[in-house]
């Protein structure tokens, strides 16, 4: 009796405080709220929000409600997030085997880039990009096309848009083709698992990925063709280019800070990764035959894979959250729109940054799920 | 001499090979160097196209022809193993020995031989370098923000005496090294508060000031005359204890008089920034969120389940979201669940916002030490009889903080490095201070300038930071 007594106690007495604390807030909500002549609601979200959005995947005007706005920040939230971490990660491989290269050189190079970039804040690195660099490009109609089609302008990049015909045909001979390199997989490691007989899975992969879909342009009646953005004059000085996919410089700068800060953090993951695997795993494979190739994909890397993706995934985590700082830029994400202009034109403190936070909060946890489960696939099985 | 194959450099033609190949290397790196430092083409009588890469073909080939195994000569036997394994490694050699021959000139150019350094207008920056001169007369306003120039020795002299105090540790002989814990937790922090808050803040509140010193020496003569057993408790409870006491029941009236009398003008937080309230924001963070961590750590790994579950609610929430969204909360949700008479100024919200926050991540970090130690220490604990505080204070603790501290060191970078996002509620530090500056009429475009000079500083800070760590870890591993 005594002993579960004193179990039950410091639990009580904890919930007790937690409650109250809780409590306390509510109430003082609620009589705050009452004071301004605020109700408390989500009812704000199917009106019409009568502001603009510069930029925007889906179609979106003042018209729109408020949670098609909602929608808007977040799906741009997304697209920095996703472009951020694909460049995040091929730059921070990179960066993570140079440093570990025999070349002083290169190393001395990957080991100053990570050094430099990691300790200095992110929003002063966007900050600079967005307001120094990206501000010394040129003028729309000084620009110097890059191979042609590309204008780098002070306004943003402007790359040719695809015009595609019968895209969806193209689509399913790309999905075929990836379902014919699976399947060729299973088949061939069921061949040497048999046979003891190697199958050139790679080239046959390389050749289905590029064949099937070539086919579908000959016979399947797709059709490709290119939009190249134009110079058109707006007014005297005021020049735009007209066609073709337009990235505002907020976009460019952003994620080119984000990979860049990030890409620092994966480097030394993937350097820690790599090192953790001991000298004596490569020397066994290279004793019982496997050529350089093999070793790092049979013996190196599912055991480096292990130590880099927990780590790893944090930082996809942080990038994720750090695309918030697009705020700062005025890029037109989940914050700006939402929590920033939505917010203050309703006035809806409690919802929306409730909303803003819970946002964040699946994202981050969808992305730890995934990678969990990535991880938890590739983690050693112990019998 | 024997038949020389220039297909396969071996060391039978040594000298040879030797002589072309470093002939070779040493043009094309000659022709780079010329090119950037004097704007000199020697290959200029070439096509355009081709005197661009000429050096990189000319290296490579010089490169190629001294990749000798065992020649004998140890400096080259070190090049070759360096810098020139093989043909990829020797071309990204090559490159890189090119970008930073090619990138020297223009950038010494912006920072120092084209910069301009003197005057103070904007006037004579009209070279193509850095325009120094703005940092220059800025430069008040980005290190105070916008605090009066007249007060700013008070923030100096805050700042001077705190490092010193914050260095007594060096000092300490053995006699007084077992307090120091103490006085790093509970003193130290209580002396910053009070500097920063009423010395920095000052006005009329000063007097506040003099209670703290007043019941800081009380304590500490009647301290000598405390048995060492209770000296903890003691030092934990007493000295606030007579602080309240002082402030609210004694020497009320004398001491408003003295503060009025003494009193220092009183500056709003809202006009403090700069590099100082980057200090100052991250010191206090820093203080407060290593208690709050190791609790919510030490609540994770508890045995009642509903400790754990509030525990990690609360770390994961914090975790979960990105800091600009708390710091919002902090601006615009915050004041609507606290009672509409009651105001908290936006500094200190800020501070326990970016507290919290980081509490959670330093209450992870723990919580991996905390899981690292075997399970015989704490069994061994258990043994001796140790309930549950002794146990974590004396035995788990001490360890599991010595594993976990480069894992706290990179947490307080990334405080650090999170400072400037306090632009959110309007606070604005050395960031805010460069963006405000940069939007003034008389001193537009020198963006750059601001950004660099406050990166050199951030990257010292932040460098200097994880040095440090790095020495604790390895002074650590060496002691365990």
């Amino acid at each position: 009796m005594d002993l579960k007594l004193q179990k039950i106690i410091p639990q009580l007495i904890t919930v007790l405080v937690v409650v109250l604390v809780f409590g306390f807030f509510t109430y003082n909500a609620q009589i705050n709220m009452e004071n301004r002549g605020i109700d408390f609601g989500y009812g704000f979200l199917s009106q019409e929000s009568s502001f603009d959005v510069q930029f925007s995947l889906i179609e979106y005007d003042g018209s729109h409600s408020y949670f098609r706005a909602y929608l808007v920040g977040l799906l741009n939230t997304i697209l920095v997030s996703v472009i951020g971490i694909i460049f995040a990660t091929v730059l921070g491989v990179i960066v993570g085997v140079a440093r570990l290269s025999p070349n002083y050189l290169i190393n001395q190079f990957a080991a100053f880039y990570v050094e430099f970039f990691r300790n200095i804040p992110l929003l002063l690195q966007i900050f600079f990009w967005y307001f120094a660099a990206l501000r010394a490009l040129p003028l729309p109609q000084d620009a110097d096309a890059i191979l042609g089609v590309f204008y780098l302008t002070i306004k943003g990049l402007y790359v040719p848009a695809f015009i595609w015909e019968n895209l969806n045909v193209f689509l399913y001979s790309l999905i075929a083709a990836i379902v014919a390199i699976v399947v060729i997989r299973i088949h061939a490691r069921k061949v040497q698992e048999t046979q003891g007989k190697q199958l050139p899975v790679f080239w046959i992969a390389i050749g289905l990925i590029f064949i099937l879909p070539l086919l579908s342009f000959l016979i399947g009646g797709v059709s490709l063709s290119f939009e190249i953005p134009k110079l058109k004059q707006l007014a005297t000085t005021s020049f735009i280019y007209e066609g073709g996919l337009s990235l505002p410089p907020e976009l460019i700068a952003l994620t080119l800070s984000l990979a860049l800060y990030t890409a620092t953090f994966i480097a030394e993951c993937v350097r820690a990764g790599i090192q953790g695997v001991g000298k004596g795993q490569k020397e066994a494979a290279a004793s019982i035959g496997l050529n350089p190739n093999q070793v790092l994909k049979l013996v190196v890397m599912p055991q480096a894979l292990r130590i880099i993706i927990p780590p790893t995934t944090n930082q996809y985590l942080n990038l994720t959250k750090n695309s918030s700082l697009a705020a700062a830029i005025a890029y037109p994400d989940l914050v700006l729109v939402f929590a920033g202009t939505a917010l203050m034109q309703t006035g809806k403190a409690i919802e929306i940054v409730s909303i803003t936070m819970l946002t964040y909060l699946s994202l981050s946890i969808s992305i730890s799920i995934l990678m969990n489960w990535y991880n938890k696939k590739i983690a050693i099985k112990e019998k | 001499m024997s038949k020389i194959n220039f297909l396969k450099p071996n060391k039978d033609n040594l000298t040879t090979f030797l002589y072309i190949g470093s002939f070779l290397f040493v043009i094309s790196v000659i022709d780079v160097f010329l090119n950037s430092f004097f704007s000199v083409n020697i290959t200029g009588f070439l096509p355009s196209s081709l005197s661009f890469i000429i050096p990189i073909i000319l290296g490579f080939i010089g490169l190629y022809f001294i990749r000798i195994e065992h020649s004998g000569y140890k400096f080259l036997d070190q090049v070759n193993k360096n810098i020139n394994t093989n043909n990829f490694n020797a071309i990204l050699s090559l490159l890189i020995i090119f970008i930073i021959i090619k990138s020297t000139p223009p950038i010494l150019s912006w920072f120092l031989v084209d910069a301009s350094f003197a005057g103070d207008s904007k006037d004579v920056c009209s070279g193509t370098g850095a325009c120094w001169t703005y940092i220059k007369v800025w430069f008040r306003r980005f290190m105070y923000g916008m605090y009066p120039n007249a007060e700013q020795w008070r923030i100096n002299l805050s700042f001077v005496a705190l490092a010193l105090l914050g260095s007594v540790g060096y000092f300490a002989t053995e006699k007084y090294k077992k307090y120091l814990t103490l006085y790093y937790v509970i003193i130290y922090p209580f002396i910053a508060f009070l500097f920063i808050f009423f010395f920095i803040s000052g006005g009329p509140i000063f007097f506040d000031f003099s209670y703290g010193i007043i019941a800081a020496v009380i304590s500490i003569i009647i301290g000598f005359f405390i048995p060492s057993k209770f000296k903890f408790y003691y030092f934990i409870f007493v000295p606030i204890t007579l602080y309240i006491v002082l402030k609210y029941f004694v020497f009320y009236e004398e001491l408003i008089e003295l503060g009025k009398l003494d009193g220092l003008n009183w500056v709003e937080t809202g006009a403090w920034g700069g590099l100082s309230l980057t200090f100052i924001i991250s010191f206090f963070c820093l203080i407060f969120c290593f208690p709050i961590g190791m609790a919510f750590a030490l609540g994770r790994r508890s045995d009642f389940p509903l400790i754990r579950y509030i525990s990690i609610g609360f770390i994961e929430f914090w975790r979960g979201v990105p800091l600009i969204t708390v710091l919002f909360m902090s601006a615009v949700m915050f004041p609507m669940f606290l009672p509409a008479d009651f105001f908290i100024d936006k500094l200190v919200r800020c501070i326990i916002a970016i507290s919290l926050f980081e509490a959670a991540y330093v209450a992870e970090v723990i919580r991996g030490g905390l899981q690292a130690l075997p399970r015989g220490q704490y069994e061994a604990a258990k043994s001796l009889g140790m309930g549950y505080w002794r146990m974590h204070i004396f035995v788990i603790l001490p360890q599991a903080l010595k594993l976990v501290i480069p894992g706290i060191a990179n947490t307080f970078l990334a405080l650090v490095k999170d400072t400037p996002l306090i632009f959110v509620v309007g606070l604005l530090e050395i960031v805010g201070m460069l963006n405000l500056a940069k939007t003034n009429p008389k001193w537009l475009g020198f963006a750059m300038e601001g950004y660099v000079f406050a990166a050199i500083i951030f990257w010292i800070i932040c460098y200097a930071m994880s040095k440090y760590s790095y020495n604790l870890e390895q002074k650590y591993k060496t002691e365990r």
